[in-house]
């Protein structure tokens, strides 16, 4: 089997029905999208197919084309550069991270779709759970990202460890 | 400062000469970190100072997203005179722990106790460092060392105005004899501890380079799922191994003590696949016929049963509700409920009949390294556990560490083979160590003039103690039960002056396994209390917060925290139309919060949390924006719990299997949060959990003010909010 992950075509065996989760993480080793439920609640797996944010616990690998192109947490950026991942260090976003791969995933593709979404499309667009509570933060961090990384905007005054 | 004489002896906290080499371990990466220590110079057991100026300071209690780990660091560096941005940490083992005789003192990490418990001999141990490295400085320019100045890393001999870095004097430094007569800083002279700093440990979760529990990756390593039997207590009968002998990837099927199997393959989703086709029989033993209605009924027994133990009592309890003007009663209760870390249980197994080593996400190594040797056989010299980051602990992951003991009874049978044993969440769900189940009744002795003079409080159900540290309960009480409800003390005390008190615990043990759960007991007790009082206000046509401010006066920091919220959530003017508001308060984990909900509710039931207001005093704060992050974590964590959260069971079972069935607080139902971050001084409080025990309560209460309705039994989903 082929998949397009980041950028990169990868070949290797397993059967039809594995979950593109459990080849992300087993197979390619891209251990960055984490299991959470297997059932699509959690949103902890989700990553870009073809743009669009997928739970990959439920697809089955052989439902994806090889010419799709997946992009995973690790992929999302070549150094970190990400806006959604600057404005998430930024606002000191993530507590256990867990989720959070994830998170960012989700709102990448959101931002994406729709550079200035609303408290609204945010509602709806972020599904993913998040057990020790970070949603407004999150939310803070959308809206940076929407405001061309305006850090200050969020008004949470963190302290840089350079500045300190 | 006082002169430090040299050579070493190496005594301060327990330094030994072995201990920079070989055991010590990174945060990020457990295996490339090891050559890298053997070279670096250790000032004291807390601090390792590069000669590139690089800090390495230890922390021992473990990060899951609460902060400690930065704000531990902060407390060592603030008294180091570091310079914050060289700062890095790492987790020593509990093997070097057991070597160096428990030289970091506690591995726990629970309770809200990572620096109120730790903050004087980590800063003790900062502030030893930094004086050994400014006489090194002194001796190597061989001035008194009183002329000498830290800053930022950098010693400055100010007569003569030359400079030394912390990395140049580090190895001199780690050969000095430690300082006893250590002076820490004054609070109000703080430069980074009490600041709003970044934390240490962003980065890597946001670019999926954070290696948890569950990423593991060792080489050879075989992966492993598990099922035990799904009705609590029960045992396996039998399995038929051949029946998935031959799909793909298997390599060994396997009862895992009495009560559960294993498949370990290649890859983990091989061995989940191959495990659900395996037919199991189940021996489901004596909770087979065992429901949620039976449970209920053990506690509803014990609301009344005169085997009651008491917690806290003043006055004349029993003459203050005879002699009553008036009586009020109301029965409320708590379910079962779920940790539901996102990342499930898991554990990495490497045994030899010569060593056991095991690498998981634990909230207390020590108790891990002591779950391990059982399991292994091994004393616990000859076994080691690596700390790895945690994905969500919230109290799963301390006091039992049974997933680590699973994980090394299969790799047991593997001699030699890593085997890293993932549950799924199904396995999470039906094997937790559940939030207790308890009732209470309370009833309410009023003057003629509608004053609260006498007040009992009868708790009856689960006891964690006994069921995980039987030894802790003296004489038949379990002291966590009465967590906020204590006499006047530092921990967690009833906050409010009532005469005639009376409150008692009637241990109702069902054969549900619990654990403590983010809040613990504070949670439900805080539920109770701040709904009667509110049914009391209520009833005697009080307003809620005035009630409170008059039962509160003898109590100016409860009182000081409850006028906070006030203020800010604007209690003297009306809200918009619609909106209605709610307040709780409790003291519990050190520290004091309160809390004011707003919300609103639909004619056809559906509620809204607008906005909470929450302040808490915790005596000192560290970095207040992880307090505000802590602050509106326990909101979801105490809502999710408030709105869905429930456990129960049947036939044995708990019917809660995922997320599709325990349903948990998201972005859409969040409220906005205000926090007040009011430290007092003077003493040293937690800030992880106090302020979920506060956000039931205030939901509730604001939405009797909305509707009515008064909700005595969580979770709310089992309600009607429909007008």
């Amino acid at each position: 089997m082929k998949l397009n992950v980041n950028g990169q075509v990868h070949e290797f065996e397993a059967e039809e029905d594995t979950p593109l989760l459990w080849v992300l993480r087993e197979q390619l080793g891209l251990t960055g999208t984490k299991y959470g439920c297997g059932i699509a609640q959690c949103g902890a797996c989700t990553v870009h197919i073809d743009g669009e944010p997928t739970r990959s616990c439920v697809r089955p690998v052989s439902t994806v084309d090889a010419k799709s192109k997946i992009v995973t947490i690790e992929g999302l950026s070549k150094d970190d550069s990400h806006p959604v991942q600057k404005a998430w260090a930024a606002l000191d976003v993530p507590q256990c991270g867990f989720c959070q791969s994830g998170m960012i995933m989700a709102a990448s593709a959101l931002l994406k779709q729709k550079p200035h979404p609303t408290d609204a499309d945010i509602d709806a667009a972020m599904t993913n759970i998040c057990r020790c509570g970070t949603y407004n933060r999150v939310r803070k961090a959308i809206h940076v990202v929407a405001k061309g990384g305006d850090v200050k905007s969020a008004g949470l005054n963190i302290v840089e460890g350079s500045k300190a | 400062m006082s002169e430090i004489a040299s050579p070493s002896r190496r005594s301060f906290l327990g330094k030994s000469a072995g201990a920079a080499a070989g055991l010590m371990f990174g945060f990020h990466i457990p295996f490339d970190a090891v050559a890298q220590e053997a070279i670096a110079p250790e000032i004291n057991a807390w601090v390792v100072v590069k000669p590139d100026d690089t800090i390495v300071i230890r922390i021992a209690r473990s990060e899951m997203g609460q902060g400690t780990l930065t704000g531990l660091a902060q407390l060592v560096s603030e008294e180091l005179d570091a310079d914050w941005s060289k700062v890095t940490t790492e987790y020593p083992t509990p093997g070097q722990q057991l070597a160096r005789n428990r030289v970091w003192g506690s591995f726990s990490t629970g309770g809200s106790r990572g620096v109120r418990e730790s903050h004087e001999y980590v800063r003790k141990g900062g502030a030893a460092a930094r004086m050994m490295l400014v006489q090194a400085a002194a001796n190597q320019w061989n001035v008194p060392v009183t002329e000498c100045v830290a800053e930022k890393s950098v010693i400055t001999h100010k007569p003569s105005g030359r400079k030394l870095t912390y990395g140049a004097v580090s190895d001199a430094a780690g050969k000095l004899q430690a300082p006893t007569d250590i002076k820490l800083k004054d609070p109000k002279d703080w430069k980074l501890a009490g600041k709003r700093l970044a934390r240490l440990d962003t980065v890597d979760k946001t670019t999926g380079k954070q290696v948890y529990g569950m990423d593991l990756k060792l080489p050879d390593m075989l992966n492993a799922a598990i099922k035990d039997c799904p009705v609590l207590g029960g045992k396996v009968k039998s399995f038929d191994a051949k029946a998935i002998a031959n799909k793909p990837g298997v390599k060994k099927v396997l009862q895992v003590g009495d009560s559960a199997v294993a498949v370990v393959a290649d890859t983990w989703w091989r061995a989940r696949t191959a495990l659900d086709a395996l037919p199991i029989e189940w021996d489901k033993g004596a909770n087979a016929s065992i429901s949620q209605a039976d449970v209920n009924k053990t506690l509803k027994e014990g609301l009344d049963a005169s085997d009651a133990v008491a917690g806290n009592s003043a006055g004349d309890i029993k003459a203050g509700l005879s002699g009553a003007a008036r009586k009020i009663e109301a029965v409320y209760s708590y379910p079962h409920q779920n940790h539901a870390t996102m990342e499930v249980m898991n554990a990495t197994a490497k045994w030899t009949p010569e060593r056991c080593e095991v690498w998981t996400p634990t909230q207390n190594g020590e108790a891990a390294l002591a779950a391990v040797s059982e399991a292994a056989g091994l004393p616990q010299n000859k076994c080691e556990v690596y700390k790895l980051h945690l994905g969500g602990g919230f109290g799963r992951r301390g006091a039992t560490h049974d997933w680590a003991q699973q994980a090394v009874l299969i790799a047991k049978e593997m001699p030699g083979t890593p085997i890293k044993l993932i549950w799924t969440r199904e396995e999470d769900m039906l094997h937790g160590r559940y939030h207790p189940i308890t009732q209470c009744k309370m009833t309410a002795g009023l003057d003629e003039k509608g004053e609260l003079k006498s007040l009992h409080m009868r708790i009856s159900g689960q006891s964690i103690l006994a069921a995980l540290f039987p030894q802790a309960v003296k004489d038949g009480k379990d002291a966590a039960v009465f967590q906020g409800l204590n006499p006047p003390g530092p921990e967690a005390s009833f906050t409010y002056g009532v005469p005639n008190l009376l409150i008692d615990h009637a241990m109702r043990n069902p054969p549900v396994i619990p654990g403590f759960w983010r809040g613990v007991n504070l949670n439900q007790n805080t539920v109770y209390v701040e709904s009667f009082i509110d049914e009391i206000a209520h009833a005697t046509k009080q307003d809620p917060l005035a009630l409170r401010r008059k039962l509160l006066k003898d109590n100016p920091k409860a009182l000081a925290v409850l006028n906070a919220v006030a203020d800010k959530a604007g209690y003297s003017k009306p809200l918009k139309k619609g909106v209605y508001r709610g307040l709780a308060q409790c003291m519990g984990f050190g520290s004091y919060v309160a809390a004011c909900a707003e919300v609103s509710v639909s004619k056809d039931g559906k509620l809204k949390i607008h906005r909470i207001v929450a302040a808490t005093d915790p005596g000192h704060a560290v970095n207040p924006q992880q307090i505000e992050a802590q602050v509106e974590g326990s909101f979801v964590y105490g809502l999710s719990a408030a709105l869905y959260g429930e456990c129960t069971l049947k036939d044995g079972q708990m019917e809660q299997t995922n997320f599709d069935t325990y349903n948990v607080l998201k972005m859409d139902e969040m409220p906005k949060v205000e926090t007040i971050v009011m430290p007092s001084g003077g003493f040293w409080g937690g800030v992880g959990e106090p302020t979920i025990a506060v956000a039931a309560p205030a939901v509730l209460n604001a939405i009797f003010a909305a509707t009515g309705k008064r909700i005595r039994d969580l979770p709310l989903k089992n309600h009607s909010l429909k007008a």
